[in-house]
């Protein structure tokens, strides 16, 4: 009988390996584990044999038999299936860098980003930003900011007027300090405040000046606010915003708006030192017409240009190509 | 301003250490422009005397000039000027000369002829910034002399200074000097008046009718004046600071009003008629100045008439042409005036005639100075006029609102301190604001110090507490106040708003638009070429050019430009978005008067359709939570009527999506479709996000099915899509219109509209019985639409 389990067994393992395919391996395996099927018969017969012993021994053939039929069925299962995936690999191949380069993003302009970065630098300092129209009244742009009607350094300004309410009473603000007027009314002091924007002069384009461009201005005012703390801020920004081998330093200057007043300028690692802007105390008249106490409160105010610091950046030759449109040029950024 | 090294020497010992000078000037507020060396001496260039000139049939743009070096020999030179003729004396630059430039003088000329050197100008030679031809030298030098050495000229630094506005004492070497004086702690002096005794009196009457506009005026008749060529010193020192010398007396009234910032005028006293009237214009009334040319006047404008009532003078600005000294004048009548600044200014600038003078006047001369000045010219004149005479009895009015010589301003102490942030004591303010001249009148309160300061007349702009806190700070010095960073209350960051305009801009970018920033000012019919009214647009008064003179009221007239602009070179992938403002009227009511200006984006495509824009448009509102409706039925002006819709929400218009209008492409010279979307952002940017509140999510299973509808072409698909999801109820978690169809199978003016359903209940397995009960919900409603099932 044991004779007759080998043989069963090596037609069995035999069948399996040569099956041809999934199908035909499934067939086999259901015909293996009929009830009927040669080995199976053998177990009904083990009933027959009167030896304890023999009946033992042809149990440990039959259980092996079954183990190994079973083991070489997964593994040849196994096989079929990964070479059916192997299959379908090599048949999905695809090509991916033909699908590149199908969507472009597009270009933030580089007055935005450098804005932008500005910003950031400052809200690292603690600034929050504030911005105002830029159709002005006559009282936000001048008056309120210690320039009233007959103050000489308005002719400086080169105003832009319009056709607008009583002649002379609605331009296009000159600077972004109006916004200063505004911030002091609706927000309360301590004001820790940035003001970004569009500003206009009446200057014919060249390659450094458009008529319409865009500056940054700073404003805090708290109590105990010093002219060290001025200098301090400009200094914190230049070396976030240039860099650690950046200094500043400032040297006075006039505006109506601040006093004492100052330019300030940067010092670069190499040792030149480049305007950027102006910057001073605020003025006690200027703290009054924003409704703020000049003997409670002191503060600072700075601004400057940012045009000139995206032109500087990205080695703009004309300031004017950055107001073209040309796609040529918004591309490269 | 340009200050002369050596000039200012003679104010005060402060050295040649331009370096030095120039960080002092910087660090007080004197901004330095620029620095540059002049008269440094050439070798080579010597003193010739040309003998003739010839021009060269073959050679337009320079002519043959023979000159004698000394030697008697003629030689030939090529050169490009000609102002001189033949006896003049010309600096010679022989060969082998290397000028201040790096060129060496080589005999090389044109056509085959060669120069014997080069003529020069003062420019090429830095001995003048004049560059008005070739330099004539003084008769009286020696033929074949070296020109520098000849004319006794040395190396000298010129600095240019950029005067503030609030510093006009600044616009004289006394001022500079002052302020530098006190910085360095070098003593500073005066220049000397005139020593000589006054002449018997004589004096011309004098009538101020304006006494506002003129509150001093001071006449003196000096007479012995020979008019000639100044001595070379005062010439060169003008020449150096920008200023042509003139004549002696000329020249005399130009060197003191650099030294002194006190502008003086002198006229021929013969031609005055004997007498002087100070009056604003008759309207009508004009004035041949100066420069010849003949100025229309007005009652704003001050006059100086003669005695016969006719004008002679533009008060500080400019004198007039009938009394200018000529080479006849023997005796000069010398105004030295205080005008009111904002006077002055406004004649200046309404005439555009800003003079040395004007200039002076408008931003303040020191009117206690005006006996100095007259002192000085006397003594300047004096040196080519040996036998002048100054008379006694000059005119001399003063008047009410002439300001004191001095003015007492009151300084807080602890003002000082806590605008500085410094711990300085009375005594050290004081004493640095005494060696700028102001004087310390008293100290009160010493516990709260209040110092009272006498401010000198030549400081007009010290008037307030905070104007000498400025002083005190450029005196104890910008850099020694420290540098603190203040400590921010506040929390840094982008307001709700911003945060929100920087997430636009995030999905705007990823779009792949680009952003342009045109310009904000259009030519007038810019609007009607987009299709826009001009009703709403405000006009600039005083626009640069005509055609940047209305404001925008939409920024798709700018985007068209730029579009038509990238055409016209051939770009393709044209996608460009512009976030600005726009200026339309505003209602009357608005606050502070201002237009309704408010913040708008818009997007452009060249080459696409609505599909795009009504991509960007999802997008957008998906990311943004922008919520509006759509709306074919009213389209905004400038659209394609039928391809767009406004996006509005109930009355309130948002913004517009779409085409843009062919007729409005045809007119802007665009020949392909623009696909555009356009947003009003003060509404949309400053709803806040809402934060969602969790919904439990449902454990049952879900039946999804498709409803296949031929739809009249009449009828929205946001429509359909509403009614099916009013009907579905709670129960229809998902709806989405997957599938459009046009075409065979279908009826004429319809379209198939395939929208799939999803039906699932939170609390349990929806029953075959109700899904069929939905669907026909869903199938009634659409039928009330004209929408049918397709088969």
């Amino acid at each position: 009988m044991s004779q007759a389990i080998k043989v069963a067994q090596d037609a069995a393992l035999a069948a399996i390996t040569s099956a041809a395919d999934l199908v035909s391996l499934r067939a086999l395996s259901a015909e293996l584990n009929k009830k009927d099927s040669t080995l199976n018969s053998f177990k009904s017969d083990m009933g027959k044999l009167s030896s304890v012993e023999d009946k033992r021994s042809i149990g440990q053939l039959l259980n092996a038999a079954a183990t190994q039929i079973a083991a070489a069925l997964e593994a040849r299962t196994s096989d079929f299936a990964g070479a059916e995936i192997a299959a379908r690999i090599a048949r999905e191949a695809l090509d991916l860098t033909e699908l590149l380069a199908q969507r472009r993003r597009g270009h933030s302009h580089i007055v935005t980003q450098a804005t932008q970065r500005l910003e950031d630098v400052f809200i690292g300092l603690g600034f929050q930003i504030a911005e105002g129209p830029e159709v002005e009244t006559d009282f936000h742009n001048f008056e309120a900011l210690n320039m009233p009607k007959s103050h000489p350094a308005r002719s400086e300004f080169d105003t832009m007027f319009l056709e607008y309410g009583e002649p002379g009473s609605v331009l296009l603000r000159t600077h972004t300090s109006p916004v200063q007027i505004r911030v002091m009314k609706s927000w309360k002091p301590p004001i820790y405040a940035i003001m970004p924007g569009r500003v206009f002069r009446r200057d014919t384009p060249d390659a450094t000046h458009m008529p319409v461009f865009h500056q940054i201005e700073g404003l805090v005012i708290d109590r105990g606010i010093t002219f060290a703390h001025l200098a301090g801020t400009i200094e914190a920004f230049t070396k976030a915003f240039f860099g650690n081998e950046f200094t500043s330093r400032l040297r006075p200057s006039f505006f109506p708006f601040t006093e004492p007043s100052a330019e300030f300028d940067i010092r670069r690692a190499d040792g030149e030192w480049i305007e950027l802007g102006g910057c001073g105390m605020v003025h006690p008249n200027v703290l009054i017409s924003g409704g703020i106490d000049p003997e409670e409160f002191s503060g600072f105010a700075f601004g400057f240009g940012i045009d000139r610091m995206a032109k500087e950046r990205h080695k703009v030759e004309d300031i004017r190509e950055m107001y073209t449109n040309d796609l040529r040029f918004l591309r490269q950024f | 301003m340009k200050i002369l090294n050596s000039w200012l020497n003679d104010f005060g010992a402060f050295g040649n250490d331009s370096e030095k000078l120039a960080a002092a000037m910087t660090s007080l507020g004197l901004a330095v422009e620029s620095v540059s060396i002049v008269g440094t001496p050439v070798k080579g260039v010597v003193v010739a005397k040309v003998l003739r000139t010839e021009r060269h049939p073959d050679a337009a743009k320079v002519h043959r000039v023979y000159v004698d070096a000394g030697d008697g020999k003629e030689l030939h030179v090529w050169c490009g000027a000609f102002n001189m003729k033949p006896g003049d004396l010309i600096p010679l630059a022989t060969l082998g000369t290397t000028m201040p430039d790096g060129r060496v003088i080589t005999p090389r000329g044109i056509l085959g002829i060669d120069s014997h050197g080069m003529l020069c100008s003062g420019t090429e030679l830095g001995i003048t910034a004049d560059a008005d031809g070739i330099l004539i030298l003084p008769k009286d030098l020696k033929l074949g002399a070296e020109v520098f050495a000849a004319l006794g000229i040395e190396s000298d630094c010129v600095f240019d200074l950029d005067v503030t506005r609030n510093r006009p004492d600044c616009n004289g070497y006394l001022g500079v000097a002052r302020d530098l004086g006190a910085h360095l702690g070098v003593k500073v002096a005066t220049p000397p008046g005139d020593k000589s005794k006054k002449g018997s009196s004589k004096s011309i009457k004098v009538s101020i009718v304006d006494k506002q506009r003129c509150a001093r005026y001071n006449l003196t008749v000096m007479s012995g004046v020979v008019v000639g060529d100044s001595p070379d010193w005062i010439a060169r020192r003008l020449a150096n600071c920008g200023m042509r010398p003139i004549n002696n007396v000329v020249d005399a009234s130009n060197l003191v009003m650099l030294e002194l910032n006190q502008p003086t005028h002198a006229f021929d006293a013969e031609k005055v008629n004997n007498g002087f009237k100070i009056r604003c214009a008759r309207q009508g009334e004009t004035l041949v100045t100066l420069d010849g040319q003949t100025r229309e006047l007005e009652s704003t404008d001050l006059l100086i008439c003669d005695g016969k009532d006719v004008a002679i003078g533009l008060a500080g600005v400019m004198g007039g042409a009938s009394t200018e000294i000529s080479n006849s004048t023997t005796t000069v009548a010398l105004e030295t005036a205080w005008f009111e600044a904002s006077g002055v200014a406004k004649t200046a600038g309404r005439l555009n005639l800003r003079s040395e003078a004007s200039m002076r006047f408008e931003r303040g001369v020191d009117p206690h100075g005006i006996d100095h000045a007259v002192s000085r010219f006397a003594s300047l004149l004096r040196e080519s006029c040996p036998n002048l005479v100054v008379h006694a009895g000059a005119a001399d009015s003063k008047e009410k609102n002439l300001p004191p010589k001095q003015r007492i301003v009151a300084l807080r102490l602890a003002q000082v301190n806590r605008i500085l942030g410094t711990k300085l004591s009375t005594k050290s303010v004081s004493a640095m604001l005494t060696k700028i001249g102001f004087v310390t009148k008293s100290v009160t309160n010493p516990k709260a110090p209040t110092i009272k300061i006498a401010v000198p007349s030549w400081r007009p702009d010290c008037t307030s507490e905070i104007d000498l806190v400025e002083e005190v700070a450029r005196h104890f010095g910008y850099e020694q106040l420290g540098k603190i960073v203040p400590q921010s209350t506040m929390h840094g960051r982008l307001s709700p708003v911003q945060q929100r305009r920087r997430d636009m801009r995030e999905v705007v970018l990823s779009l792949g638009l680009s952003e342009a920033m045109p310009n904000p000012f259009l030519a007038p019919g810019d609007l009607e070429k987009a299709g826009l009214g001009e009703e709403l647009a405000i006009r600039l008064a005083n626009p640069l050019v005509f055609e940047e003179s209305v404001l925008r009221t939409s920024l798709r007239p700018g985007l068209l430009k730029a579009i038509s602009y990238n055409l016209s070179h051939r770009a393709t992938n044209i996608l460009l978005f512009e976030l600005g403002h726009v200026y339309p009227i505003g209602s009357p009511s608005s606050a502070d008067g201002l237009p309704d200006e408010y913040e708008s984006i818009c997007l452009v495509a060249a080459g696409a359709t609505s599909e795009l824009a009504i991509d960007w448009w999802s997008q957008l509102s998906a990311v943004m939570n922008f919520g509006a409706q759509l709306d074919q039925g009213s389209v905004q002006p400038g659209y394609h009527p039928t391809r767009s819709a406004t996006l509005r929400r109930g009355k309130q218009v948002l913004g517009c999506v779409g085409e843009i209008d062919p007729g409005v492409l045809a007119k802007n010279g665009i020949t392909t479709s623009v696909a555009c979307l356009e947003l009003n952002l003060s509404v949309l940017l400053s709803e806040s996000s809402r934060v969602p509140t969790a919904k439990a999510v449902s454990r049952f299973p879900r039946s999804d099915f498709d409803l296949a509808f031929s739809v009249p072409n009449s009828q929205s698909a946001a429509t359909l899509q509403k009614a099916l999801r009013q009907a579905g109820g709670l129960e229809l978690v998902d709806l989405e219109l997957f599938d459009v169809y046009r075409g065979a199978g279908l009826a004429d003016n319809t379209r198939g509209l395939t929208f799939r359903l999803c039906l699932q209940a939170v609390d349990r397995t929806l029953t075959d019985v109700e899904v069929t009960t939905i669907r026909q919900r869903c199938l009634d409603a659409a039928a009330k639409l004209g929408a049918h099932l397709r088969n």
